[in-house]
């Protein structure tokens, strides 16, 4: 059937900021999604909140709506707009969600909306437990034993029945949130009213334990001729309990025979013919008893995923794509497949070699969360990595990880000298070590892969670590053949000359890194890399081709592996560029560098360049075979960068825009004779040097924060006396904030040195004089090392001391004076040109009393490039991309724009963080100079109040309108507050307040009901939030005193969705965010409709 | 595990050095190469193999070992087997054995550790061709010569090595209501098992069966197994389907149903001819769109020579079913007669099961 004719105009619903459980999977479907609807020739429009993705980038839809994912505001976008159809099934769990409300509410029949791909019966079936569980047994599969609850009463019942341990599941929950595995009849209070809350229908799922069975994932499409098809099979390593995104996951399927494998296909395709999805992809989970083969259908997604991102790249068949021309009409036989071109989309790829998935975790960002993987997801990405075998794919896909190892142990990590330590011990420390091991097993947590060695290096049979860990022997088997040949590597050094060869080979072909190799022989990897290529012993690199090379392939989407022939052939008929990636998504590095290393890519391709990009991260656009000319699916390690130059021998690496990662390559790639595109390896140095550093700025007469260096707690003391306190402690091995302090005074001093971080000579800690209550301002600038383009100066509304990532701000700046704003001008245009930027530049300043300081420089992209390119609609890494090959920004820019720098723009943008608060419990929810969000969202309209108040929706902060505001100060506060709490009472707020903040308030004759402190008996502070008789909560933390009611007050209002604001700058805000959102209905625009105006 | 060198050397003259993993010795075969990512016991036990040696294109084979209930037939069918690497554990509750203690048992050679997508790169570019693995320690040289030696497939009556010596019969479960005549030209256990599935009584005959023999059992449908090699070598075959064709023109009303070989040798028999595909078609994920509904099966696959369309038309023949890969015609079905066939694998075993229909297809052609 060809395309449907009806349709004009197609609305994509994308899935909002990046949150654990929802990253750049959906930016890679919803980007492909409008890439292929276009070319059809229909008009697309588009509504996603987050401004870092590639799909808002105005030349994507027709309409791009950067407006909060709220069913009014999008119903303003259908009336604006009419577009035929609605599209839900691209923008995960939130666009389905959203979709289902316009459906319930009735505002798409009112709109002659129809809902493609999925219809609301559809999502409902698949979406609700209870519809989902009949549909399954209407057809006759099996599933887990199972009950619903609406109270704890109920709940115990059914869990009684059942028989522990259950699993409880919320309704209506986005990544298994009030999700949990029970044990015991206590856990089961607990958790059941976990649950029940956490549903926004206060339903609970009470289900039959299938702990420990073995679990699988098909990716299932369907055309509406029924045809169906299975894209990829998946295979949990980690066995169910463990959320599949918290798992290592492989593909294909390795432990199911055909028999099996065949049942659950056919199963799979019952499952999307009786939930109804009509055309597109879905992913169906299924767990397999390793006793007796039975197997039990978990859930299925009617959507695509993040499971069926990681089978795109797994395969080479781009589901979300292939969904939405089957959602406007197309069969799978009519749809080429991109990558043979001749055969049709109608096949089940075939693939030949091994993909491992392993998630990233960022738990010491969350000191007191609980590491313990469940049926919660906690991690924060991912990276994938093929390889022609499980061993050289997992191997590969830990060096990916950049957590410090660089393949499953045999690296010299810490961690395996002290088992080593307590193994040769023996004795106490060896049974205390066999013990945390089991432990380890036992317990699902991200260290398990490592225990799992250290399990078998310890001697422990491949059994008892099975039953442990219930983990596949098949698995644990093939780690043990890693470990059994790691016991050979150190014999390398002295084998004879024409043995080496042979086995440097086999070595590398049970994926050792040269860095283990190196470890393991007492050699530094440069030593093993030379020997390596002396000897000839290079990878080779294959093709990803869906068919295993039963057809010859086009599509030039490469993996390295250790063998014999190489796929890929070079030719050097265009210049080519190398774009490094930024790796798997962590806190502090994610889509906003994979949106800079996209733009890169598509702008060298523009000026002709032949472009290569270097990734792992499988959620991403940048590892979509359709974006560069040339994919390596490869590790960012000096040693898989390196080996992929020596084959391509591009004319430069460009390392600028994946965010630290590449940045921190630069140094081996220059010494390996790499060219290093844009600003030079010295310049950046210098950057990341403090002491050249500093010296430039005096040089440049730029104030600075004053500083010291210490190596003890007493020199530390001294130091900061020295400075004054608040000072600013940081250890000086770490990046990204890790471990940054505010410090107040002595004491806190001593505790940080003593116990948060290990002080050692060669490992001193960084002292800054904190510069307290300033304004933090953001620069984003660019550089030929001529001239100077300022991008956007973007003012904090949180104070310095927060994290960059982690404050909200807004351009244009919105406090700054004209005299401040030249300054920081002028600093920016000095620093650049000193420093020869060639590409971007980031800075960070501090502004008090009229001074404006500089806190830190960054030559390379940073997280706000795509915010402030959004904002005003220059598209800035695609600027810097063509600066870095030689372009002049004269020729680039208009002579007025470079001059008249950053751009005016007509409206305000305010860019907002969201925080993953609801994953850690027991974690204070506090911001600091660590950063802790996971994503960001952007609010843009034509004041600042509304502009912020479109940012706190976007973020799900949903600002009252009426009703309590709780207000709870440190005593620092306390006066400068006073004006917020006179606002709020004009617009008829109550304000309720514990006793000192209310005897304070009274003094000054503002009207407030006092309420208990938590130990002044009931009803305390706590128990009104959790009824929720408060609206808004404005707590700011101070030094100790209230601590221990401040740290209830926030995790409470995490719990039970009450908005916070936890510092006066943002309560302010918060105050004018209400304001504007009080006053007047909002209207909606697009960023088209912004940028001509 | 003493890892004991193996050569696979290619007639071509290229060849490959890894470990051997089944049994010592020597084979030689026409090398074609599957791209299953399951199965690989079925595989080895399709009779339809018999002559290969099969290069499986998942590199990792064995996880689940082999159990007693997946075989196709009594034993492995094929020369010789190659894989990129071969699982040192058995991971599934029905094994019994692991792959290599089976391949060793029934004298089959084995190869692992070698670029198997080099080597399918090689017979998809330069065609399917005549290979030797040996684990002697011979020169690579020597085997190449000796595959150039070693007889290819064309031409040559494989059937004959493979089919049941006598007569036998299978009964189902429940109380039998049809009875199937199944001519064994190397069947697959699975179209057994489906036809019994279906309440059918399978009376399987060898390949040399005359029609009168097998009209004389009173079958209400006959089935044309699968089988190995080239059909037009099998010329006693075709002249049997050629009698019963005649047979159900003249007295009507005997569904006949060719899978795979029986499919060509179906075509050969009403009167078209055969050629061989450059490197074939084995796997399980080949889509074959079935003209009359449009709709699309993903199919199991393994032939190495396919009907040639064009020498079927005037023959009053429809053909129904077409590989979208490649356009070859996979189904044909007479206009009159209730005959009709398929080149891919209705069983599937393995592979998908979406073409199970064609089992229900042929019932509902004898309940007529």
């Amino acid at each position: 059937m060809p395309k449907r004719t009806d349709i004009k105009t197609i609305l994509i619903i994308g899935s909002g900021p990046i949150v654990i459980g929802q990253a750049c999977e959906f930016d890679y479907s919803g980007t492909q999604a409008i890439k292929a609807l276009k070319k059809e020739g229909y008009r697309v429009v588009l509504i996603n909140s987050n401004p870092a993705t590639i799909m808002t980038d105005p030349e994507f839809a027709d309409a791009t709506y950067i407006e909060p994912l709220m069913p009014d505001v999008i119903e303003k976008i259908i009336a604006k707009e009419r577009p035929q159809v609605l599209l839900p099934t691209l923008g995960g769990q939130t666009a389905l969600n959203l979709a289902v409300a316009l459906a319930e509410s009735g505002v798409l029949a009112r709109y002659g909306v129809e809902l493609i791909g999925a219809k609301l019966p559809a999502i409902q079936k698949a979406e609700d437990r209870r519809l989902f569980r009949r549909t399954m047994h209407d057809i006759g599969l099996d599933l887990p034993q199972s009950g619903y609850a609406y109270s704890l009463e109920e709940a115990m019942k059914i869990a009684e029945k059942i028989g522990f341990p259950v699993i409880i599941r919320a309704s209506f929950t986005l990544g298994g949130v009030g999700s949990g595995i029970v044990y015991t009849r206590e856990e089961m209070l607990d958790a059941a009213s976990t649950g029940l809350d956490a549903s926004p229908i206060g339903e609970i799922l009470i289900e039959e334990s299938v702990l420990g069975w073995k679990e699988y994932e098909l990716e299932v499409m369907r055309d509406n001729a029924d045809n169906c098809v299975v894209i990829c099979s998946i295979e949990n390593f980690d066995p169910m309990g463990v959320h599949t995104g918290d798992s290592i996951t492989v593909a294909p399927a390795q432990t199911l025979t055909d028999k099996e494998y065949q049942k659950m296909r056919d199963w799979a395709f019952k499952v999307i013919r009786a939930i109804g999805v009509d055309t597109g992809g879905s992913n169906i989970q299924f767990a397999v008893n390793p006793k007796n083969g039975r197997i039990v259908v978990i859930e299925m997604n009617p959507r695509v995923s993040r499971s069926s991102a990681l089978a795109s790249k797994a395969t080479g068949f781009p589901i979300a794509k292939i969904a939405s021309l089957l959602a406007v009409g197309y069969r799978l036989d009519e749809i080429p497949n991109d990558i043979t071109k001749k055969t049709p989309a109608s096949f089940e790829p075939a693939i030949d070699y091994c993909v491992v998935k392993v998630p990233r975790f960022a738990f010491e960002k969350f000191t007191g969360a609980d590491q313990t993987l469940n049926t919660a997801m906690k991690s924060v990405g991912e990276v994938m990595a093929l390889g022609r075998t499980f061993k050289e794919a997992l191997q590969k896909a830990i060096r990916g990880l950049e957590v410090g190892r660089y393949g499953l142990c045999g690296d010299g990590h810490a961690n395996d000298k002290r088992i080593d330590k307590a193994r040769k011990d023996g004795g106490k420390s060896r049974q205390e070590m066999l013990e945390e091991i089991r432990y380890k097993l036992r317990t699902p947590n991200c260290d398990r892969i490592f225990n799992i060695k250290y399990a078998l290096q310890s001697g422990l049979s491949i059994e008892e670590i099975c039953e442990l860990s219930m983990i596949d022997p098949w698995f644990i088997k093939q780690i043990a053949e890693i470990v059994e040949w790691e016991k050979k590597i150190p014999a390398l050094n002295k084998m004879p000359l024409k043995d080496k060869k042979d086995f440097l080979f086999a070595t590398k072909q049970y994926g050792f890194s040269d860095k283990q190799i190196g470890w393991l022989t007492g050699q530094k990897a440069e030593k093993i890399r030379s020997m390596r290529t002396k000897l000839g012993v290079r990878p080779a690199y294959k093709l990803v081709d869906t068919c295993a090379a039963e057809f010859e392939a086009y599509t030039p989407y490469f993996y390295s592996t250790y063998e014999h022939e190489d796929d890929v052939k070079t030719d050097g008929k265009k210049k080519k560029v190398m774009i490094l990636g930024a790796g798997p998504n962590r806190i502090g590095q994610g889509i906003e560098f994979d949106y800079c290393c996209v733009h890169a890519v598509l702008s060298l391709r523009d000026e002709g360049y032949e472009t290569i990009m270097v990734n792992c991260n499988p959620e991403t656009v940048s590892t979509d075979y359709d974006i560069s000319d040339r994919l390596y699916f490869e590790p960012l390690t000096a040693e898989d960068v390196l080996n992929i130059v020596e084959k391509e021998k591009p004319m430069g690496v460009v390392v600028q825009f994946g965010g630290q990662t590449p940045l921190n390559l630069t140094s081996s790639l220059d010494k390996n004779g790499v060219t290093i595109l844009g600003t030079s390896p010295k310049s950046i140095d210098i950057a990341e040097d403090r002491k050249r550093f500093s010296k430039i700025l005096k040089q440049l007469k730029i104030p600075q924060a004053a500083s010291g260096t210490a190596t003890s707690y007493t020199q530390a003391r001294e130091v900061a006396r020295r400075l004054t306190y608040p000072v600013m402690v940081r250890p000086s091995y770490v990046l990204g904030g890790r471990a940054m302090k505010v410090i107040y005074d002595d004491s806190m001093l001593q505790e940080y040195v003593g116990q948060a971080v290990h002080v050692t000579p060669d490992k001193p800690i960084f002292i800054d004089k904190f510069i307290d209550n300033a304004i933090e301002v953001d620069v984003d600038a660019l550089s030929d090392s001529y001239d100077v383009y300022i991008a956007g100066i973007m003012e904090h509304i949180e104070e310095a001391g927060i994290h960059s990532g982690d404050s909200a701000c807004v351009m244009p700046p919105h406090t700054l004076s004209a005299a401040i704003i030249d300054k920081i001008k002028e600093y920016t245009r000095k620093l650049a040109l000193t420093l020869k930027v060639k590409g971007l530049l980031n800075i960070q300043f501090a502004v008090k009393d009229g001074i404006v300081y500089i806190l830190e420089a960054n030559p390379r992209a940073s997280r706000t490039i795509p915010y402030v390119s959004k904002a005003t609609g220059i598209p800035l890494a695609k600027l810097a991309a063509r600066v870095m090959v030689g372009k002049r920004l004269k020729k680039l820019l208009p002579d007025s724009s470079l001059k008249n720098s950053p751009p005016s723009i007509g409206y305000v943008a305010v860019k907002e963080v969201v925080l993953p608060w609801t994953r850690f419990s027991n974690v204070d929810v506090v911001l600091g100079p660590e950063m802790k969000s996971t994503g960001e969202v952007m609010g843009i309209d034509s004041s600042f109040g509304r502009a912020f108040a479109k940012a706190e929706f976007a973020a799900g902060s949903v600002l009252p309108r009426s009703g309590a505001v709780l207000v709870s100060l440190g005593p620092q506060n306390k006066t400068d507050a006073l004006p917020v709490v006179r606002d709020l009472l004009n617009m008829g707020f109550e304000i309720l307040a514990t006793r000192h903040t209310a005897e304070f308030f009274q003094k000054h004759q503002l009207p407030v009901r006092e309420v208990n402190k938590i130990d002044e008996g009931r009803p305390n502070v706590v128990d009104i939030i959790k009824n929720r008789q408060v609206a808004l909560i404005i707590n700011t933390p101070s030094g100790k005193a209230s601590r221990a009611d401040g740290y209830h007050i926030r995790r409470s209002a995490v719990i039970y969705n009450v908005p916070i604001v936890t510092t006066l700058a943002a309560a302010r805000a918060t105050v004018e965010g209400i304001r504007a959102q009080k006053s007047k209905d909002w209207p909606v625009k697009s960023l088209q409709e912004y940028y001509k105006n | 595990m003493v890892l004991k060198r193996a050569i696979l050397a290619l007639e071509s003259g290229r060849y490959f050095t890894g470990r051997s993993f089944g049994a010592c010795g020597e084979c030689c075969g026409e090398a074609v190469f599957n791209t299953s990512l399951t199965g690989y016991q079925e595989i080895l036990t399709d009779s339809s193999y018999f002559g290969q040696i099969i290069c499986m294109t998942n590199p990792h084979i064995g996880n689940y070992g082999v159990n007693l209930d997946d075989m196709e037939s009594k034993k492995p069918a094929v020369s010789g087997f190659i894989v990129r690497e071969a699982s040192s554990i058995v991971s599934n509750w029905r094994a019994n054995e692991s792959l290599a203690e089976f391949l060793t048992r029934h004298n089959i050679v084995a190869i692992e550790g070698i670029d198997t997508r080099a080597l399918t790169r090689h017979l998809r570019d330069s065609g399917a061709m005549r290979a030797v693995i040996s684990t002697a320690d011979t020169p690579p040289s020597k085997l190449v010569e000796k595959a150039r030696k070693s007889r290819g497939l064309v031409g040559v009556d494989l059937v004959k090595e493979v089919t049941t010596k006598h007569a036998y019969i299978t009964l189902p479960r429940t109380k039998p209501k049809y009875r199937i005549a199944l001519l064994d030209c190397g069947t697959k256990e699975n179209i057994i098992r489906e036809l019994a599935e279906r309440q059918c009584e399978v009376h399987v005959f060898p390949a040399e069966t005359t029609s009168g023999q097998i009209l004389a059992c009173k079958p209400d449908g006959i089935l044309l197994s699968n089988g190995p090699g080239d059909p037009s070598a099998v010329s006693y075959v075709i002249e049997t389907v050629r009698e019963l064709i005649a047979h159900i023109r003249d007295n009507n009303h005997i569904p006949l149903f060719g899978i795979c070989l029986g499919h060509q040798m179906l075509g050969l028999a009403l009167g078209g001819e055969t050629y061989k595909l450059k490197f074939g078609h084995r796997g399980a994920n080949h889509p074959v769109k079935d003209v009359e509904t449009g709709k699309i099966e993903i199919t199991s696959q393994n032939h190495g020579f396919c009907v040639r369309q064009e020498s079927l038309s005037n023959k009053n023949i429809e053909f129904t079913h077409y590989n979208l890969y490649d356009g070859t015609l996979e189904g044909l079905r007479h206009k009159t007669l209730p005959i009709f066939s398929v080149q891919y694998h209705p069983e599937s075993s393995p592979g998908p099961h979406e073409a199970h229909y064609l089992f229900d297809r042929f019932l509902e052609l004898i309940k007529k």
